[in-house]
């Protein structure tokens, strides 16, 4: 928080706020008298040297005015908050400790509460307590106690219901520590954000109940009442309207802009990223090869997270990219497909032809995209059949009751029971498992020449991660695709695949038949990394085979082999040179300066 | 659905009531003796408790209240303190041109802030047309901020006073609605635009944009088709509020311009202890809030299947 | 150490743990294999009070419900996601002395982890997943118990940092004599940390036995559907789904009878004359089982 008022947003509306604070406090001092001279020889006069603003019905100087009701302004207003925060917070906190009917009833009269105008209830209590300031601070205070109340109860709520909370428990934290070390900390901050927003809403309230002739009254004044004053006069004196107008605009816009920058402070910020540019002009590739990516690289300025890949695919032909997180993999299949953010370089042709040329049609009915989590790749407000039906629809022009037939058709090849039913069912009516065979319809509508799966089956259980295979599998075999299989599971990828590539760190580190990866893998990482899995032959008298260290975030890789200094066989080589993908064998290339044959 | 719907109306009896009950015990929280200080205290106590005896004010409380209530349903809300005339009648027309200032300024609101917020989204998407977002967030920020009231004096100044366009105040015609309606809507109209901008991009962030994007789906497509709807939820539960808003607003913009309508009556009542007139006119605008956020709850149920589902 | 008796676990009509009946041998690995929605997770949370539950908990043939605050901390747990079970705003030191004797404590500890005694100072967002989960251990060490619940905690890890956490976590049951629940739905973690087996299915216990018995020979359809399934380097093949392609249940709606029935590869779906399957629950009478297996055609 402290570095969001840093930001020239947040340091400004600071400086402007505390520059009305003293004006409240000095103001008075300074322009009091002037403010309160009557001088009845300049009544009602318009804006003059003298009187920059004019002067009032009793010739008294607008300016001098306006900057005394300093004070009475902001002080109302925060007197408001006050009251705002001391009602609303202890009841946002009361649903959390109360039982499950105490709760619902608080949370009841909150969801009542915040959506009653401020206004109306101001009205209410001016009549019951009579006009005035009083009656406008409580007013105000009241009103926007329940928004305080929704949000502490939600910040509650959830952190209440965190795991290190729980964890503390479990450790017997005492109530009390639990309260002051795990949920104050966590939820002090966007209390403080809304009490300076709250602060800034109930001075542009109030000033508006004292415009009315229900707030402040006379003798005091505030810049609500100096508004409602002047206004009858706005042909004669429009000076004097200028006055309060802009101070409440300035102070309301000073309370606002801070909340807003100590908002955007709190929040983790999204990485800037440069639009996506067009992958350079394609070399042609010999006919017949499916895919060839060359030199691929995908970078967020100034980071690269993909550093250089290259891979071929021939059709029908079942393809495994194996790395853990930080490797680039998905971002590799995002570029291949012409969907990765940041910008792509690197030359990705399919069919010979760059990418980058065809056709929004041609893409959409060749390439198939299956991504890893179903639950938020399906548009939630969409029913199923719609979004099965429009690739149709859209690429082959073909009328809605034909793609709605080749829709049903797709979704009986991935054995969804009840096809028809499911087609006017959303996403969120359906299993996990389902959601998935749906997508993976939804790319064979357009009957692909290439599939690409990133993780398809990471989110599901293992029982029905073997359907999906056997489903991919089967599809490939039938329909002559091809599949780019992702995934973090070396024995997933070695059922399906026929050949494996691993990235490690941006880089493809080796590229191998599948069923070579048990026992004749050559890259020191491929190696560890089937050593360090167990299954269920492992030998339980003996510790895992470990690999020190973490693999590195994307820019934190220099010169050299990236797995240098976690592998056990780096020589000095390694940290300089780069080593680059090699041919080791028929059917297997390796970067790697001491392959491990 | 249809149990969501019994309950959000049953959430909305239950508030009628209190507010029911609320404003006919506003005359009896009053500290003192409101009619003697309507009537002034050099009015003649016979004349004080002659009307209090009309108001009913000299009964128990409970068959106050029936009176009160079966007033409402046959259409009296009693007779207004300072001018003796039946309060509905002082109402009457007041209460259309009221409604007309809010029904023209919710159509403004929903009409231009969500087609803008779209468009920003759609330009200022992954960091593009950094001028335009500028532009956006610090003109919208500024004038979602001004209050209505000041925007409305600040429109009379400029149009009014010194271009002379448009009439200063009153409803004298059809140009006397444009400040008004200006005044209740401009600041609506950009908080609006700002958060459909917000939601807009989070939705565009989503993984099913990307699935849509990677079905290669003309971009009228994504944007009216995938996009849209999902972003309906959250626009029309803050446009829903801003309605509700647009009420108390109202109250705010018709003493700017002196426009005939319940927010100036509300307050002349107050100032001069007009109690039967206050409380009918608190009553009104408190139930127009009240059944606007239940239509607009309903309306998203209908909407959005898992709202229905997760409200239940 | 730890028996159960019938534990049970309501949310409103949803029964997540039914009638479990699991034992804890002292100084033993129990590994608890189950998939999504099977209730694991809720088991765990209720054996360390965070959760309501009805049935009875033994702690050395104690009831645990009578038990003081002071005993009951003796059963500690791991969380499953690194990231969400670190308060953000302490340092890690902060957290682990919040649960040990002294500062002296924290520092062994954090070294016993395999963390450097310099981690204490730094906040959660400034390690890595491996090391939070080491922190997470830490802290649970801290209160010296004599039950360890792992609930999933590599699940959320890189694969090259599972095998680091599984060898602590192994070096530190051995060497402190801690008994453990090991919660996974990765069948060859449990096969390689545990010494007996319970496999769970939708709140219920379906097989329970010494590891190797369980794997190599086991009683209930689900589990070897489960054998089945789990992909290996060293016979990479899909196999033949072992269960059928039906819905997976919803917890708020189990089948009746046998909860497994209607996807079983032996049940009436496959086998009509079968009905047992949908009439009698199967988990009355499986202690006089093998393996305890809930099923009316245990093999």
């Amino acid at each position: 928080m402290r570095a969001a008022l840093r930001t020239p947003a947040g340091a400004l509306s600071l400086a402007a706020l505390l520059g009305f604070v003293v004006l409240a406090l000095v103001a008075p001092l300074l322009w009091g008298s002037r403010a309160a001279q009557v001088d009845v020889s300049h009544l009602l006069e318009p804006g003059s040297a003298a009187h920059p603003l004019g002067t009032d019905a009793l010739g008294r100087d607008n300016l001098a005015r306006v900057l005394v009701a300093t004070r009475d302004s902001l002080l109302l207003a925060v007197l408001a908050t006050v009251v705002a925060a001391g009602i609303g917070i202890p009841f946002g906190a009361l649903p959390s400790v109360l039982g499950r009917r105490g709760a619902r009833a608080a949370n009841a009269l909150i969801d009542f509460s915040v959506a009653f105008p401020a206004l109306l209830l101001a009205i209410f209590l001016a009549v019951v307590l009579g006009v005035g300031a009083r009656a406008a601070v409580l007013a105000i205070g009241i009103a926007s106690a329940p928004s305080f109340a929704r949000l502490t109860q939600t910040l509650a709520a959830s952190v209440g219901g965190s795991d290190y909370v729980a964890a503390a428990r479990v450790v017997d934290v005492g109530r009390w520590r639990l309260l002051t070390r795990h949920v104050l900390p966590n939820i002090a901050e966007p209390l403080i954000l809304n009490t300076t927003i709250a602060a800034g809403y109930a001075l542009l309230a109030i000033s508006g109940l004292s415009f009315l002739g229900l707030g402040t009254q006379p003798p005091d004044y505030d810049w609500g009442r100096l508004l409602d004053e002047a206004l009858p006069r706005i042909y004669v004196t429009p000076e004097a309207v200028l006055g309060p107008v802009v101070a409440i605009v300035a102070a309301g816009l000073a309370f606002n802009t801070l909340g807003e920058a100590l908002a955007r402070g709190t929040a983790r910020r999204p990485v800037r990223r440069p639009r996506a540019g067009a992958a350079p002009a394609a070399a042609i590739s010999p006919s017949g090869t499916l895919l060839e990516v060359s030199g691929l690289t995908v970078s967020f300025d100034p980071v690269e997270v993909v550093r250089g890949v290259s891979l071929t695919v021939e059709p029908g032909e079942i393809v495994g990219i194996v790395g853990e997180s930080g490797s680039g993999k998905s971002l590799t299949a995002l570029a291949i497909a012409q969907l990765a953010p940041g910008s792509v370089g690197g030359a990705v042709t399919l069919w010979g032809r760059g990418v980058a040329e065809l056709s929004r049609r041609e893409l959409g009915t060749s390439v198939a995209m299956v991504f890893q989590d179903p639950g938020t790749s399906l548009n939630p407000a969409l029913r199923i059949g719609r979004q099965l039906a429009e690739v149709l629809e859209v690429h082959a022009g073909a009328p809605r009751a034909e793609a709605t037939a080749v829709a049903l058709d797709r979704l009986r090849s991935v054995r969804i029971a009840r096809p028809e039913a499911r087609m006017a069912q959303h996403p969120h009516e359906l299993s996990g498992g389902m959601r998935q065979r749906v997508m993976i319809a939804m790319g064979l509508m357009g009957e692909p020449d290439l599939i690409i799966a990133d993780e398809p089956t990471s989110a599901l259980d293992v029982t029905v991660q073997q359907q999906i295979l056997r489903l991919l599998d089967g599809l490939s075999a039938d329909s002559g695709a091809a599949v780019i299989f992702i995934s973090h599971d070396m024995a997933v990828v070695a059922a399906l695949c026929g050949r494996v590539l691993v990235m490690y760190a941006g880089r493809v580190v080796e590229e191998l038949d599948a069923g070579a990866l048990l026992a004749g893998a050559a890259h020191p990482y491929t190696r560890a990394l089937v050593a360090s899995v167990p299954d269920m032959a492992a030998d339980r008298s003996q510790p895992l085979a470990t690999i020190p260290g973490r693999p590195p975030e994307p820019g934190e890789v220099g010169d050299g082999c990236a797995f240098a200094p976690r592998c056990a066989f780096a020589g000095a080589r390694c940290f300089v040179e780069t080593p680059l993908l090699r041919e080791l064998g028929a059917r297997q290339r390796v970067a790697c300066w001491f392959p491990q044959a | 659905m249809a149990r969501f719907a019994a309950r959000r109306l049953a959430r909305l009896v239950v508030s009628l009531v209190v507010l029911l009950v609320l404003s006919f015990s506003m005359i009896h929280l009053i500290p003192g003796e409101p009619v003697r200080a309507a009537l002034g205290p050099r009015a003649p106590q016979s004349l004080v408790d002659a009307r209090r005896h009309e108001l009913y004010l000299d009964r128990p409380v409970p068959e106050q209240f029936t009176h009160y209530v079966s007033g409402l349903v046959t259409g009296d809300m009693g007779t207004s303190l300072v001018s003796n005339l039946p309060v509905s009648q002082v109402i009457g027309e007041r209460l259309v041109n009221t409604a007309a200032l809010v029904a023209l300024a919710f159509a403004a609101i929903m009409g231009l802030a969500v087609p803008l917020g779209m468009a920003a989204a759609i330009l200022t998407r992954d960091g593009g047309h950094r001028g335009v977002e500028v532009a956006f967030t610090t003109g919208t920020g500024f004038l979602a901020i001004v209050p209505e009231f000041v925007l409305g004096v600040a429109l009379v100044w400029l149009f009014a006073v010194r271009l002379g366009w448009l009439p200063v105040a009153g409803k004298t015609g059809p140009s006397s609605y444009v400040l008004p309606v200006a005044a209740l809507s401009i600041g609506s109209i950009a908080a609006l635009a700002r958060i459909v901008r917000v939601e807009m991009l989070k939705v565009l962030a989503e993984d099913y944009m990307r699935a849509a994007r990677a079905k290669r789906l003309p971009a009228r497509l994504e944007y009216l088709r995938h996009a849209l709807p999902n972003m309906l939820t959250a626009t029309l539960t803050i446009g829903g509020l801003l309605l509700g808003g647009l009420v108390g607003g109202t109250v705010l913009v018709e003493n700017v311009f002196a426009w005939p309508g319940l927010g100036t009556t509300v307050v002349d009542s107050v100032v001069q202890q007009d109690f039967a007139l206050a409380q009918a006119v608190i009553l009104l605008l408190g139930a127009a809030v009240l059944v606007i956020n239940a239509v607009v709850d309903l309306v998203l149920g209908m909407l959005d299947p898992r709202s229905t589902i997760m409200a239940a | 150490m730890i028996e159960t008796r019938e534990l049970t676990v309501r949310f409103g009509p949803v029964v997540a743990v039914d009638r479990v009946s699991l034992v804890l041998p002292a100084g033993q690995v129990l590994g608890l294999v189950g998939e999504s929605g099977s209730g694991k997770s809720t088991l765990a949370r209720a054996l360390v009070g965070l959760v309501p539950f009805a049935g009875r908990v033994l702690v050395r043939g104690e009831e645990w419900r009578s038990l003081p605050a002071a005993r009951r901390r003796k059963v500690q747990m791991v969380f499953q996601d690194p990231f969400a079970s670190l308060n953000p705003r302490m340092t890690v030191g902060a957290m682990v002395a919040e649960a040990a004797r002294s500062w002296a404590d924290v520092e062994r500890l954090l070294e016993l982890v395999g963390l450097d005694a310099g981690h204490a100072l730094r906040l959660p967002r400034e390690l890595s997943g491996g090391q939070r989960q080491r922190v997470a251990i830490a802290r649970a060490l801290a209160v010296r118990p004599e039950v360890l619940i792992a609930d999933e905690i590599t699940s959320a890890l890189d694969v090259s940092v599972q095998a680091a956490i599984l060898n602590l976590l192994r070096e530190i049951q051995a060497s402190l004599g801690l008994t453990v629940l090991f919660i996974s739905h990765d069948l060859s973690l449990v096969r390689y940390v545990s010494d007996t087996a319970a496999v769970m299915y939708l709140g219920r216990i379906v097989e329970q036995g010494a590891v190797d018995a369980v794997v190599e020979h086991p009683r209930h359809p689900y589990t070897r559907a489960l054998l089945d399934a789990v992909p290996s380097l060293a016979a990479p093949v899909i196999v033949e789904p072992a269960v059928l392609d039906a819905e997976p249940p919803d917890p708020g709606a189990p089948p009746p009878g046998c909860h497994f029935h209607p996807r079983c590869p032996v049940g009436p779906r496959v086998h009509p004359d079968r009905t047992v399957c949908e009439e009698a629950d199967p988990w009355v009478g499986a202690p006089a089982r093998p393996h305890c297996a809930a099923c009316h055609f245990a093999a």
